[in-house]
Formats: structure tokens, sequence, C-alpha cells
């Protein structure tokens, strides 16, 4: 009964309920959403590359060359020459390197020319390697495996072909569609830029440019699938490589190496490094975030609490009534915070579900355009002590009221 | 005795040197129906607080069916007054957007008196001895018509039981038809069910329904309320 005359009370007064309910949903969205995209964030960049102690460029910021290479956001300011990649993969210290050629795309994602190494010993998350959905590592020069988005989004399967585009804009006009690529590999999902990318050999990147000029094919040239298979395909460059060392221990003297090979002006990355470079960057607006939606929830539970005061001002002959029927100041005090608990958890409950549904809404977009893997699940254990605080926080800005609520009811008949 | 009131004085803690109350002495006996006229600003209101326990007396003894209010807590107060006393007012009697039932089940949520399953079979059995048609059993109170919120508001103030009714001016917002009917019900099932009743009203052509008449002139030496 006492749950009832709380509901009650709060549908007879819905207009005014609705209004403050909407502005919490908002508010609750924004902070849940702030925290869930941050948490996510951080998980996906963190899980996209393990296992791999160095990453190699041309000399950049080491932010950017981690965004280019593994994310495959932006874009490199140089390409290193395959000597320079030989030289260093030869170092008795390392265990395997993964060269990358970037530059090309396919209908919006990017193509990424490497070599079977890749399939072998990149890893993500919890060091867990690349594995097959279907078909398997290219083999011959037009030979192409797919993320698992890709295929997804394409409906492309085994044996079907695909022609690149030179660039990596969405629409392109410089298409290689005079050699396509034959899909005999689709990757298992990775939550990771890998899901999004095309993987084609470097001498399938070399052989789709092998009569291009500055980005633009030679007029005239129309070389025979059999010339290009027969041509040197040997890269001339790459974009990047990402380094395994036989021991930890090496790390920095190899990266150091790296860093003053005389031949090139090279950098090389610790991809832990990097990425808390990168958060330390986000830290500030993080905390901005975090404080704006903060101070949105406090500004939704204060707008609560007005409605709740001067829904006390309208009730004080009700509240005359239950005083008279026995209810004592106590019973107010909890009628008033029970109503804020009402709004806060039908708040919380459109909160949650409005941030879930946003987020299977913006799932493929995230991934598509920033490579990032955003789960709609929003009711993890931090959400639910987010959540939970919340509440507490609405009980506490309801003391307000309540209290007035009491001592009026204390004094009601004076 | 159902009431007894003993030097009794009342003034508001903000005010302690303007007394509104001071009662020498008063009494209600048991089964007894005794009407109170004064006029407005008289201490009436005042006076029934202080007789359900809303407020404290300054000074005095108020007992009411053999317990002193005036030595209990205002959490004590509030479950006696639950528990032993009815109270119909002027009018707002009821919570509007609760229905009747509700409305009726409400007072019975602060009274220790009963248990939960004979708290229906009474409401259902208050209505129908009130002639509420069952159909209006569900319609929140602000859509019924005063004298049916004023039945319901007697079911209300009888659910749990009550060895004295309060009643506060319940028919200065009826009509004749609807007063005379509300008074004609209200007496029947007070001494039906052998409750006292203090009725307070200025309306003095209602004295004529009760075996006690009394003015608040002649209870409190107080004249006029500040």
């Amino acid at each position: 009964m006492f749950a009832k005359l709380a509901l009650q009370s709060l549908l007879d007064r819905k207009g005014s309920v609705v209004l403050s309910i909407m502005a919490m949903t908002v508010s609750i969205f924004v902070l849940l959403g702030v925290e869930h995209v941050r948490h996510q964030v951080k998980d996906s960049f963190s899980n996209t590359v393990s296992g791999t102690d160095l990453i190699v460029g041309a000399r950049t910021g080491s932010l950017n060359l981690l965004l280019y290479s593994v994310f495959r956001i932006g874009s490199p300011t140089n390409n290193i020459h395959w000597q320079s990649f030989e030289t260093i993969a030869a170092n008795p210290k390392v265990k395997w390197a993964i060269p990358i050629s970037l530059g090309d795309s396919h209908k919006g994602f990017r193509v990424l020319g490497t070599t079977r190494d890749y399939f072998e010993y990149f890893s993500y998350g919890k060091q867990r390697h690349l594995a097959f959905e279907q078909g398997e590592a290219f083999n011959d020069v037009f030979d192409v495996v797919l993320g698992s988005e890709v295929a997804k989004k394409l409906a492309y399967k085994l044996g079907d072909k695909v022609v690149l585009a030179h660039g990596v804009a969405e629409t392109s006009f410089s298409l290689h569609d005079d050699r396509p690529f034959q899909i005999v590999g689709i990757l298992k999902p990775t939550g990771t830029p890998v899901d999004q990318t095309l993987h084609v050999s470097l001498q399938g990147i070399e052989a789709i440019h092998i009569d291009w000029q500055h980005g633009v094919k030679i007029p005239g040239s129309a070389l025979s699938q059999s010339e290009i298979e027969q041509a040197d395909l040997q890269p001339k460059s790459i974009t990047a490589f990402m380094l395994g060392l036989k021991s930890k221990i090496a790390t920095f003297r190899v990266q150091r190496e790296i860093n003053q090979y005389t031949h090139e002006p090279m950098m090389a990355i610790l991809p832990g490094v990097a990425l808390s470079e990168l958060w330390q960057m986000m830290r500030i607006l993080e905390n901005t975030l975090l404080l704006v939606s903060a101070l949105v929830f406090v500004a939704a539970c204060l707008g609560v609490s007005a409605l709740l005061l001067s829904s006390i001002r309208e009730r004080s002959r009700e509240i005359q009534l239950l005083r008279a029927i026995g209810a004592s100041p106590s019973f107010l005090f909890l009628l008033i915070e029970l109503e804020a608990v009402f709004i806060t958890l039908s708040s919380i409950v459109l909160g949650m579900g409005l941030l879930a549904g946003s987020l299977v809404l913006s799932q493929g977009y995230l991934l598509a355009h920033f490579g990032l893997h955003i789960e709609s699940n929003v009711f993890t254990l931090h959400s639910l002590i987010l959540v939970s605080a919340m509440a507490v926080a609405s009980i506490v800005v309801a003391f307000i009221p309540s209290l007035i609520g009491y001592y009026q009811a204390r004094t009601i008949n004076k | 005795m159902v009431i007894t009131l003993s030097n009794v004085s009342f003034s508001y803690p903000e005010d302690p040197k303007r007394p509104v109350l001071d009662i020498p002495s008063w009494s209600l006996s048991k089964g007894e129906q005794v009407f109170v006229h004064g006029p407005s600003g008289g201490g009436k209101s005042t006076l029934l607080n202080i007789l359900s326990g809303l407020l404290a007396s300054t000074e005095g003894q108020v007992t009411i069916l053999g317990q002193r209010l005036d030595k209990m807590s205002s959490r004590q107060r509030d479950r006696f007054r639950a528990n032993h006393i009815g109270y119909v007012f002027q009018q707002f009697n009821l919570i509007p957007y609760l229905n009747a039932v509700d409305n009726i089940r409400l007072a019975s949520q602060f009274s220790q008196t009963k248990k939960v399953s004979l708290v229906e079979q009474e409401i259902q059995q208050l209505l129908i001895t009130l002639n509420m048609a069952q159909k209006d059993w569900q319609t929140p109170a602000r859509n019924l018509s005063i004298g049916q919120q004023q039945r319901i508001a007697i079911a209300r103030a009888l659910i749990n039981k009550p060895q004295l009714l309060i009643a506060d001016e319940p028919t200065s917002s009826l009509d004749k038809v609807n007063r005379d009917a509300f008074m004609t019900l209200l007496m029947s099932i007070v001494g039906d069910n052998d409750i006292s009743l203090l009725f307070v009203s200025h309306d003095l052509s209602l004295a004529s329904y009760f075996n006690r008449v009394d003015a608040l002139s002649d209870i409190n030496r107080i004249k006029e309320e500040h």
C-alpha cells in the first residue's frame, strides 16, 4: 500500500513527473554512455594488439604510428624501404617480423598487404591468434583474406572476386578493376580492426601497382596476368612492421638500435607505452566528460528534488489527512523518498534501455568508421555500481524535500 | 470515560505567551455523542488536534480511553490515533487520486488492530452498509460526489473499529439533503457500534441529533484564538 500510494501520487502529477523522468533519463544516458564507451574504447584499444613487442615505421609521432599501423586510423607520413625491414628482421634478437603495407581500400574497408606470418604471429586480446572461419591464408598473388565484418557487411563468400581501389576513400574512382582478387579465406571475429580489413600479400599490392605511377595508372599499359606473375613482385617499400622479440629484455636495446638506424630514419614504439600515452592525452577529455555528465545528473537530481518540494506545498491537505489517520512524520519522509526512488528507477531503466538501443544502432558505424567494437550490453558490473551510486545520490538529494515534508507533517496543524 | 481533560492548556511554541486553550475540566463518557459548537477561531480544531494526539498539550492531563496522551511520545500518539480514533474532516477527507477501497485500506495500514485478510472483507462490508454502489468502489475519490466522499470518509474512519470518532465540521460542505442523510447514517452507525462521538460544528441546527450539546466557550476559558 505504501508503494502504491507513492506510485499513485506520482501518476496523479504525471505531467511534471514525466518531464523529470525525461531529464533524469537523459542525464543517466549521458553518464552511463560516457562511462561505458570510455571503458569499451579502452578495452577495445588495449585488446587490439598483444604479443607485439615493437611497431616500426617512418619517423612520426608514436601515437600516429600506433594509430595508422594498428587501428587503421590516419595516414603514414612516409614509407620505409624493404631492405631496412629485411635488415632488422634478420636481427638475431628478432623472433618474427610482420610487414604492413597500407594505402588501398575496398568499399571503405582498408586493405592490408602483409605476409603469411601475419596469420601465424599476430595476436590480440589475451594472446589470441587469428583463426579462420572459412578457407585459409593467401597463397597466390591475387588471393585475399577478409576480416569477419567485411565478409558480413558485404555478404562475401569464398571464391568471390573483389576489386581494390587506390587510396582509402570510401568512394574511389581509381580502381584496380583489371586485377580482381579472389577470396580464399574469412577470419573469425576478433572485435579489433582486423575484422574491418582485407588482407592480401605484399606481392599482390605490388602487382596491382606495377603499371601505376603517382597514384594513377600509366596510360596504355596493359600487362597480362602471366606477365604480372613473372614480374619482380618484391616490394620496394612498406608502411610499417611489427616485431616479436625472442626476449622481452632486449626490447629497449632493439628499439634503440632501430631509432639509431643510420640508413633510414625510422622509429620503433612499444604498443603498450604508446597506448598509455594515448590514455594520458585522453584523460583530461575523459575526466571533463565525466564531470559534465555528473553535473548533468546532479542537475536532474535537483530537478526531481524541486518537483517533490513543490508537490509538498500542493499536498499540505493530503499530508494533514495522512497524519490524522495515523501516519507518522517518518512515514511522510519515506513516502517522499520512495517517490524519488521511483523516479530514479524509472529513469535508470529508461536510460539503460536507451543506451543499449543506441549502442545497438551505432555499433556498426563505430566499428566501420573508428574500428571500435562497443558492446551493446550495458549491464556490466561497473555500470551497475554506477547506477547504484546514482540511486544513492538521488536518495541523498531527495533528503531536502523529504525533510521539509517531515517537518511540515510535524507542524501541519499549527 | 473515553475522554478526560484536566487543567489542559495549550499555546503554540512560537507564541508561548498567548494561550489558545485553557480547559479546567471536560469529559466524554463511553457511548456518548457530544456536539460541541463554537465560532470559527474559537480553538475547536486545536482542541480536536490535542484529543487526537496530533498536538501535545502544553500543560495538563489528556486521558483518552484510559491512556495519558500527554505522557506519550509523538510516535506513540500516532500509533494510538491509528488504532483507537476515527477522524472525519470538513472536506478533503480522502486522497483524491486513490479509489474508495484504497482510501479505506490506507487507514488500516497504520493500525495494528486487525489481520490483513480481514481488512478486505470489512472494507466491502462497510461500503455496502454505507450504500456505496459497487461500480464506484474503484473510482478515484475526486470523481465521486461530495456525498459519496463523505460516506467513504465515514467508512475510512470506522475501518479500525475506533472507540472514539472525531468529526470536524463534516457537513459544512453538504447541501441540506446530503447533510441530513449523512447525519442519519453517522448517528445510526455510531449507535450500532457503540462508538463515542465528538462532533464539532458551528451549525447549531445539528444539535438535535445529539444527546449532549456543549458550547466551546463553556469548555475553554480563552475566548478568542489569536
